[in-house]
């Protein structure tokens, strides 16, 4: 223990010093600010280490990895029964006991405190002398734990705990096969990296993180790798988080180059020089590079978090089992993107550029997934678009300075969007695989449905933004409010806020349809995209109720759906969904100031604050419109269009529906509009029109250059030989008689050339050739 | 002819009368007709044994060339040589005729042009 406080001590002692090296140096070489560097020294210096954290908090990460590892061993050992998910369970739990643990060290005396816990040494490089030009790359395997680490990794660690158990059942049909613990090995190697990327105390360990989470979602999007869709959806996620990826290692590379260190507790006190100018106004004398970073990383978090134009990755992303889509693509992956931002909240303020790209391409994107989701008939889509949208939200959030309001909405987000798709994922689940909202309808009616249905309306409200009652009310409406109150954002604001009235739209449109009505569905011709678990649910349908209906249904010659009886969902999936049910609500007095005033004295406030994002934007006029207060009238106005959009909802597919097929919108023909929505307003078409195909087109011409023009000449080298070879072997008759011709001929022709030279040449030709030989006699001596 | 003959003539006299005037040249005509008449046989017959006894000709021819040339510089070495190559050619014979036999039982035939199977 000793040795620990040591320890962090000594990294104290070096962060100081490193400041110190700042103050007087290394800036000053980069643009010559002495006065604003002066101006610059603050007390407690941004970002840097104020506290210490026991050894346990390594746990965090470690514990998921132990997880990963033990999953792997069962793997290969072939256990075919639900020991990974209790090893997965057990250890994602853990991890969540000690980001509980983390947390109440962080949050000790009321205010946040930062805390580095160093693992090992993982990169160390020294060069140059003490004298000229040292240089130094330190990249530490440890974690930098703050207010904003710990509200990340409490929804991260608790979630995933929660649908580890979900998964267990959700999972079940494929205990008797390799799926299931590789399912598990990915699932905790996915909780470990998100660890790293959220925990990581420098930027090449959030790079770690940022890939092992890539990885982990594209392993689990194509975990039904026998299907060809997964495994297009699998590679696309890939490829479009690649770009992404790209533009985040290039901001890296930047960051290093042009501060010399890419560990936070270094890097934030060197930023806090140049935010000090932008809080003075002086923008204008950032240098460019500096400007630039945060704009690469935009690049980066707009692929993970799935914003425009890298979106279209993530409602392809629902190919994977629905625990993976409520998990990684809803509640904690996606918001990386948006963890990225936050913390670099204050390089964010140095851009002139970086948080107007984050804002509109927020707002675009929230519009452009809600008009899109109105318009789908697969559940598991609307949701997907549903979290793009969402998303948007977030950046928008964030972009208009309100990085409470972005990382509130991330954290109510995660629990009800990971609630809505589990209980879709039920849905599914129990219908065989039926996603269509067409084919099910009054779910909510059929016996043993209630606590999903319940589940679904909590989160169904949530997502809409039911006044009040709800935590995603508040946590979108701080948003609102906020890009409202940005003088030069106020179209964000109109855009945010006629997306939440089609959010709540098609948020009910799903729940009317597919949970209230008449009691009606067909069972889908699938399970989660894996015929063999589509043959288990069935069998154990039949096991269940089958035993008079089957046959009935046999002998009536109706088609084989009419024996089918949806399995309702057992203990782990129902007691999930209640859990996640009452936290949504729980997390209600976190995300809001109930003292009154609107006020930022509440939870997720103080953990944003007390973290790199909480530093304060420059100062702006506040905007106010119609004469109220911004947030004041961001409320009314997102009441009115929520409940606008649920009263549509509900007169459009609730009253007076009578099958699940049809309901009164289809009578709204809405043209070429409708079906452009329908199709996504054809953005994948245009992508695969503008990029895949030239560059298919180039791949051909490339490969019939190389065809032609490299194999052409490699082959042509085997060709001359071989062509020589044919000619020649004609001559190989194997007759003698030919051979002895030819010796002949070749004797003949030797000697009349010998007797040619001897004669004289030309000039000599017509002699007579004796007189030669003659001569060649008369060498004699 | 003479003066074009006087440095072919072999370099010792002594031969008895019908043969003192018989030159180099002489023996070298003897040597090359042999030679010719052998290679027309060999090309144009298609019987083995005849075809054998024509490089017989051949052979001899070269071995007539080598006694001239022997004699006409006064030197023993071709004349033993061509003791070794009569010896030699008489093993060979000896081994072309058991082959030439061999290659008749097995397709009942002396024709050459039964054999080609070395085609490419």
């Amino acid at each position: 223990m000793v040795g620990l406080v040591e320890q962090l001590q000594t990294l104290q002692v070096v962060a100081a010093g490193v400041f110190a090296q700042v103050e007087h140096g290394a800036l000053g070489t980069h643009g010559g600010h002495e006065a604003a560097l002066n101006a610059g020294v603050n007390a407690a210096a941004l970002g840097a280490v104020t506290g210490e954290l026991p050894k346990w908090t390594l746990l965090i990460p470690f514990l998921p990895l132990l997880g990963c590892v033990l999953c792997g061993v069962c793997a290969i050992l072939k256990v075919r029964n639900k020991l990974p998910a209790v090893i997965t369970v057990a250890c994602i739990a853990g991890a969540f006991a000690a980001t509980v643990g983390a947390y109440m060290h962080t949050m000790h005396d009321g205010h946040a405190q930062t805390a580095v816990v160093k693992a090992w040494d993982w990169i160390r490089f020294v060069w140059g002398t003490e004298y000229k030009s040292p240089r130094e790359f330190i990249a530490n395997f440890s974690f930098y734990v703050d207010s904003l680490t710990c509200l990340w990794m409490l929804f991260v660690t608790g979630l995933a705990t929660l649908i580890a158990l979900y998964a267990s059942e959700y999972m079940a049909g494929d205990v008797k096969t390799a799926g299931y613990a590789r399912f598990y090995v990915a699932f905790c190697l996915f909780v470990f990296s998100m660890a790293c990327l959220v925990m990581g105390d420098n930027l090449l360990l959030l790079y770690l993180g940022w890939e092992g989470v890539g990885l982990c979602s594209y392993l689990l999007i194509g975990y039904f790798y026998k299907k060809p869709s997964a495994v297009a959806a699998a590679k696309k996620a890939f490829i479009m988080n690649r770009i992404g990826d790209l533009g985040l290692s290039m901001g890296l590379m930047l960051t290093y180059v042009h501060f010399g260190t890419v560990e936070y507790a270094k890097l934030f006190p060197l930023i806090q020089t140049y935010l000090d100018l932008a809080q003075h106004g002086k923008i204008d004398e950032i240098p460019f590079i500096v400007q630039a970073i945060p704009v690469l990383f935009t690049i980066g978090a707009f692929g993970k978090s799935a914003q425009i134009p890298l979106y279209v990755w993530l409602p392809d992303a629902m190919e994977g089992p629905t625990p993976v889509s409520a998990l990684i693509h809803a509640a904690t992956m996606v918001t990386a993107g948006v963890y990225l931002v936050a913390r670099f909240f204050p390089l964010y303020l140095c851009s002139e550029w970086a948080l107007p790209i984050v804002a509109w391409g927020g707002a675009l994107t929230a519009l452009l997934a809600a008009t899109i989701g109105m318009a789908q008939f697969d559940i598991k889509r609307i949701m997907a678009y549903s979290t793009v949208s969402q998303l948007g939200f977030m950046f928008a959030g964030i972009g208009v300075l309100g990085a409470v309001g972005g990382a509130a909405h991330v954290f109510t987000h995660a629990f009800f969007k990971a609630m809505l798709f589990l209980s879709c994922g039920a849905v599914m689940h129990g219908f065989a695989g039926q996603l269509d909202l067409r084919k099910l309808s009054g779910v909510a009616k059929i016996k043993g449905w209630k606590i999903v249905s319940l589940a679904m309306f909590v989160g169904c409200i949530n997502l809409a933004g039911v006044p009040f009652i709800t935590a995603g009310f508040w946590s979108k409406d701080m948003i609102i409010g906020d890009a409202f109150a940005d003088h030069g954002m106020v179209a964000i604001g109109w855009i945010l806020l006629g997306t939440a009235g089609l959010t709540a739209y098609y948020t009910f449109r799903v729940f009317f349809r597919v949970f209230m009505g008449p009691v009606q569905y067909e069972a889908g011709d699938e399970v989660h995209g894996d015929a063999d678990h589509a043959n288990h649910a069935n069998h154990a349908n039949h096991a269940n109720h089958g035993h008079s209906d089957a046959h009935g249904a046999q002998e009536h010659g109706s088609a084989a759906h009419a024996a089918f009886h949806p399995h309702a969902p057992g203990l782990a999936i129902n007691a999930v969904l209640l859990i996640l049910a009452v936290a949504a609500f729980a997390v209600i007095p976190l995300v809001h100031d109930f003292s009154g005033g609107g006020g930022h004295s509440f939870w997720a406030s103080s953990m944003v604050h007390g973290s790199t994002a909480g530093v304060e934007p420059p100062h702006a006029e506040h905007y106010k419109p119609f004469g109220m207060d911004a947030h004041r009238f961001a409320m009314i106005g997102s009441i009115i269009v929520g409940l606008v959009g649920i009263v549509v909802a509900f007169f459009l597919h609730y009253v007076g529906r009578t099958s699940s097929a049809t309901s009164k919108a289809d009578s709204i023909k809405l043209g070429a509009i409708q079906t452009a929505a329908q199709h996504k307003w054809y953005v994948d078409e245009a992508y695969h029109a503008i990029f895949v195909l030239p560059l298919r087109v180039l791949a051909h011409v490339f490969h019939a250059f190389d065809k032609m023009v490299v194999d052409g000449l490699v082959n042509l080298f085997g060709m001359v030989p071989r062509g020589l070879g044919h000619t020649a072997r004609r001559t190989q008759t194997g007759v003698l008689h030919d051979y002895a011709l030819r010796m002949a001929g070749g004797l003949a022709v030797v000697v009349l050339a010998i007797w040619f030279l001897h004669s004289g040449g030309w000039s000599g030709w017509g002699g007579p050739g004796l007189v030669e030989v003659g001569s060649v006699g008369g060498v004699r001596p | 002819m003479n003066v074009l003959l006087d440095g072919l003539t072999l370099a010792q006299g002594g031969f008895p009368e019908p043969m003192a005037s018989a030159t180099l040249y002489h023996y070298l005509m003897t040597s090359g007709m042999l030679f010719v008449i052998g290679l027309i046989g060999f090309v144009t017959r298609r019987n083995l044994i005849i075809m054998f006894l024509c490089t017989e000709l051949m052979f001899q021819a070269a071995g007539i060339a080598l006694i001239a040339f022997s004699r006409f510089h006064l030197n023993h070495t071709g004349e033993s040589f061509v003791v070794f190559v009569l010896t030699i050619a008489a093993a060979e014979a000896a081994l072309a005729l058991a082959l030439v036999v061999l290659l008749f039982r097995r397709k009942e035939s002396l024709d050459a042009a039964e054999w080609a199977e070395m085609r490419g």
